[in-house]
C-alpha cells in the first residue's frame, strides 16, 4: 500500500533564549545582547537549547489510523505542528501525499461579532474548504450542530455548549485525505467527547489516513491500529496500539506517583530553581500509589535553589479524574517571603483526609515567584504525579454505606445539624 | 477523493498533492502558485474584516464619509483660513480633500497590516496558510473606505469645478498603487517585527501623527523651500499626493526626479519588507 506520510530524521530545536526575547521588549533584547557581549565565555550557559524533537522517523500507510502518545513535553505537539506546517523543523524532512486537513483545535478563527452562518464560512475556509463546498454542506453542518434557531445570531451570544457544537460541526465536515488531529477530544463535556470519538471512528473507517495525538488512552486503543510512543522527543516504541498503550501505562512514562529528575541540567526549571523530585507519601512519609480517602496524603516536592534570588515557593494544582482543576494551593508560609538561599529543599503539602473524591488524582507542580499580575513559574511540571484515592467502604467516609457512583471533585465529610419541628 | 479504491494510488498520480516539509531555507522566496491556491482565504480575511468593521455601529458605513468630511472641515478652517497654508493654483478645500483620502488610506493600511499577524495570533499558532495573506488583506480592507471617500472628493471637485485637464487623469490609479506598495512594504516589515517586539504597536501612532505634515496633505509642496522639497520626497506619500493633485485636479506637475525618489523608496520598502517577513515567518508560531 502507498505511504501517505513519510517522516525522516525530523528534529526541532528551541533555544530557550528565544523564548525569553519573545515575551520581552526591544529594551530587554538590547540588555540581553549587551550582557552576552560582555560575558562571551558564558554564552553557552546563557542560551540553553531544548530538542523538542530529535531524529524522529516513521511512515504511515494510506488509510491507517495512527496514534501518537507520550507525556507532556515528549514532543507530540511539536511533531504535529511541524506536520501541519505551523512551524518548521530544524533538520530532517517529511512528505505528505494527499490533501491535508489539520485540526489543532475546534473553532479556529471564530469571530465573536459574526453570526453562526458567517463563522461557518470563515472557519471552514480557514480549515481549507472551498466556499462552494461549504455552501453545499451548510444545511448539514447547521443540522449537526443543532443551532438552526440561532444561526443568524452573533456567536458572542451563544452559550459555550452551542459554540463548541457549532465549531465541532464545521470540523467534522472537513473531508481531507489525510487528517492530523490534536487533543480535540480533550475539550467539552463527556457527551461531546463521545460524539467526537464517534466521528473519528467514521473518518477512520472511511479509509482516510489519520494521525491522532491524545492523552485519552481509551480512545487510542479504540480508534488506532498503531500507536507511536514518544519520550524526550524520540520514538521509544512504535507498534500495535494496545501493546504500546499497555507498555506506556506500566512503565514510568505514564504518570506515576513518584517522579525524580536525577540530572539537574535537564530537570524542569530555570537558572534560579530546578525540580528534583515529586512523590506521593502517606502519613509516615512512605511513598504510595494509592491513598485511603479518610487519611491525609502528602505531596512531597523536592527542589534545588541554584543561586540567591527572589523569594520562591511551591505551588500545586490538583486535578480530578476528569482532568478538571479541583483546587490550587501554594505555601504562603513566612519562610517563603524571604529571598531564596541556594540549597536543596523538600516541601510537603498535606491534603487532609475526606477531601478528595475517589479515583485518579493528578497534580501539576510548580515553583513560583510572586509576579504581577500573575505568578511566575520558575520550574513547572504538568501531571507531575498521579495517585489513586480509594475508599475501603467501611461506612465511615462521606458515602456511608452507599456503594454507587459518587460525583464531584471533592467529597468532604460535613457536619449536619437537624431539627425536628 | 474520499473512498478512492485502495491501492489505486500505487502509481503516483499527477493530481495527488505532495507537501514537502523541510527546514526553513536561508533565502526565502515568495511562492506565487501557493498564494494563488490560497486566494479564496485571502478573500475570506478581507470579507471578515469588512464585516466586522462596522458591526454594532448605528450609522455603519456612513463613518467612511463622516471621518474625511470632519477632518477636512477642521483642516480647512485651521490651516486654510487661520494659517493660510500654500495652495498653489488650486482651491484650498480641494487641496485638503485630495491629500486626505490617500493619506487616510495609507494610515489605515499601515496600522492594520502592522498589527495583522499579532492580532491573528490564535490562527497563526493553529493553522497553516501563507502568512503574507494577513498584511495583504489588511491593505485591501481600507480600500473600501477609500472608494466611499472618493464621493466626497468628487463632490468637492464639483463645487469648485476643479476637473482633470484631460487623459492625464488615467495616471491617478498609478499613484494610488504607489501608496498600496509603500503601505504593504512597510506593513510587511512592521507586522513581522511586531511578532517579536510589541514596541512597534506603540511607535506607529507617533509616526503616523507627523506623517501628514511630512507628506503635504494640508499644503502644496512647490511653495516650500527647495531644500525641504527634496527631504520630503524621500517619503513616498509625498509623491502620491502631489501626483494625485497633478493628475486629477490640474495641479502643478511634480518634479520627475523627486517622484522617482518616492517610487524607488516604495519599491525598496516593498522588497525589503517582504524579505524580512519571509525570513522571520518560520518562527512566527514559536515567538508570537
Amino acid at each position: 500500500m502507498a505511504t501517505a506520510i513519510t517522516v525522516e530524521g525530523l528534529s526541532k530545536r528551541y533555544r530557550l533564549g528565544q523564548y525569553r526575547a519573545a515575551y520581552g521588549t526591544l529594551r530587554d533584547s538590547i540588555a540581553l545582547a549587551a550582557r552576552r557581549a560582555t560575558q562571551r565565555h558564558r554564552e553557552h550557559h546563557d542560551d540553553p537549547e531544548l530538542w523538542a524533537l530529535k531524529d524522529v522517523s516513521f511512515d504511515v500507510a494510506e488509510g491507517d489510523v495512527v496514534g501518537v502518545i507520550g507525556r507532556n513535553g515528549a514532543g507530540k505537539s511539536t511533531l504535529l505542528k511541524i506536520l501541519t506546517r505551523i512551524t518548521t523543523p530544524t533538520t530532517g524532512r517529511a512528505e505528505i501525499r494527499g490533501r491535508v486537513g489539520s485540526l489543532l483545535e475546534v473553532g479556529t478563527g471564530f469571530h465573536p461579532e459574526l453570526t453562526g452562518r458567517e463563522n461557518i464560512f470563515l472557519n471552514g475556509s480557514i480549515l481549507g474548504m472551498k466556499r462552494r463546498e461549504i455552501g453545499l454542506k451548510l444545511p448539514e453542518i447547521i443540522d449537526f450542530a443543532g443551532v438552526e434557531k440561532f444561526i443568524d445570531t452573533p456567536v458572542k451570544r451563544y452559550s459555550s455548549g452551542m459554540y463548541v457544537r457549532l465549531a465541532f460541526s464545521v470540523a467534522a465536515h472537513l473531508e481531507p485525505e489525510i487528517l492530523l488531529v490534536d487533543e480535540v477530544l480533550a475539550v467539552g463535556d463527556s457527551e461531546f467527547q463521545r460524539r467526537c470519538l464517534g466521528r473519528m471512528e467514521d473518518i477512520g473507517a472511511s479509509g482516510r489516513t489519520v494521525l491522532f495525538v491524545s492523552h485519552n488512552m481509551q480512545a487510542m486503543t479504540q480508534l488506532c491500529d498503531r500507536v507511536i510512543l514518544l519520550d524526550g522527543g524520540q520514538v521509544v516504541e512504535d507498534g500495535e496500539s494496545s501493546e504500546v498503550v499497555a507498555h506506556y501505562l506500566q512503565s514510568g512514562l505514564g504518570t506515576g506517583s513518584n517522579r525524580t529528575w536525577p540530572d539537574v541540567a535537564t530537570a524542569p526549571g530555570d537558572d534560579l530553581v530546578k525540580l528534583r523530585s515529586v512523590r506521593i507519601v502517606d502519613e509516615h512519609g512512605k511513598q504510595v500509589d494509592a491513598a485511603d480517602v479518610r487519611q491525609r496524603v502528602g505531596v512531597e516536592v523536592g527542589f534545588r535553589v541554584l543561586r540567591d534570588g527572589e523569594p520562591v515557593f511551591p505551588k500545586l494544582k490538583v486535578l480530578d479524574r476528569q482532568g478538571a482543576v479541583a483546587f490550587n494551593v501554594m505555601d504562603t508560609g513566612e519562610r517563603w517571603r524571604k529571598p531564596s538561599v541556594p540549597g536543596d529543599y523538600v516541601s510537603t503539602a498535606w491534603i487532609p483526609g475526606n477531601l478528595l473524591n475517589e479515583g485518579l488524582t493528578a497534580v501539576d507542580v510548580s515553583i513560583c515567584s510572586l509576579g504581577s499580575p500573575k505568578l511566575f513559574p520558575h520550574a513547572a511540571e504538568r501531571y507531575a504525579v498521579a495517585f489513586h484515592v480509594q475508599d475501603p467502604g467501611l461506612g465511615d467516609s462521606s458515602r456511608g454505606e452507599y456503594q454507587g457512583q459518587w460525583t464531584g471533585a471533592v467529597r468532604p465529610l460535613l457536619e449536619w445539624t437537624v431539627e425536628r419541628g | 477523493m474520499i473512498g478512492a479504491p485502495e491501492g489505486s494510488t500505487l502509481v503516483p498520480e499527477a493530481s495527488t498533492r505532495v507537501t514537502v516539509i523541510r527546514p526553513a531555507s536561508r533565502w526565502p522566496r515568495l511562492d506565487i502558485r501557493e498564494l494563488w491556491h490560497y486566494r479564496e482565504l485571502l478573500g475570506t480575511f478581507v470579507w471578515r474584516d469588512i464585516k466586522v468593521r462596522y458591526k454594532q455601529t448605528s450609522v455603519g458605513v456612513a463613518w467612511a464619509l463622516l471621518v474625511p468630511v470632519f477632518t477636512a472641515v477642521v483642516y480647512i478652517v485651521v490651516f486654510g483660513k487661520f494659517a493660510k497654508f500654500p495652495r498653489g493654483n488650486l482651491k484650498y478645500p480641494v487641496v485638503v480633500v485630495s491629500g486626505l483620502l490617500p493619506m487616510t488610506y495609507f494610515i489605515s493600511s499601515l496600522t492594520g497590516s502592522a498589527a495583522s499577524v499579532v492580532s491573528n495570533g490564535p490562527l497563526v499558532t493553529k493553522v497553516y496558510f501563507p502568512r503574507v495573506l494577513l498584511p495583504i488583506a489588511a491593505v485591501i480592507v481600507p480600500a473600501v473606505d477609500f472608494l466611499l471617500g472618493m464621493t466626497v472628493l468628487v463632490g468637492v471637485m464639483a463645487i469648485y469645478s476643479s476637473w482633470p485637464t484631460g487623459p492625464i487623469a488615467l495616471l491617478a490609479p498609478a499613484f494610488l498603487l504607489l501608496a498600496v506598495v509603500a503601505a504593504l512594504g512597510l506593513g510587511l516589515f512592521l507586522s513581522a517585527l511586531n511578532v517579536r517586539y510589541r514596541d512597534v504597536a506603540y511607535a506607529i501612532p507617533v509616526f503616523l501623527q507627523v506623517l501628514p505634515l511630512l507628506s503635504g496633505v494640508m499644503f502644496v509642496l512647490d511653495h516650500i523651500p527647495q531644500k525641504w522639497q527634496w527631504v520630503l520626497s524621500v517619503n513616498p506619500m509625498t509623491a502620491v499626493i502631489s501626483g494625485w493633485r497633478w493628475t486629477l485636479l490640474g495641479g502643478a506637475t511634480p518634479d520627475p526626479a523627486r517622484t522617482a525618489i518616492g517610487v524607488a523608496v516604495a519599491v525598496l520598502l516593498f522588497f525589503g519588507g517582504l524579505a524580512y517577513f519571509r525570513s522571520t515567518e518560520p518562527r512566527f508560531a514559536d515567538t508570537i
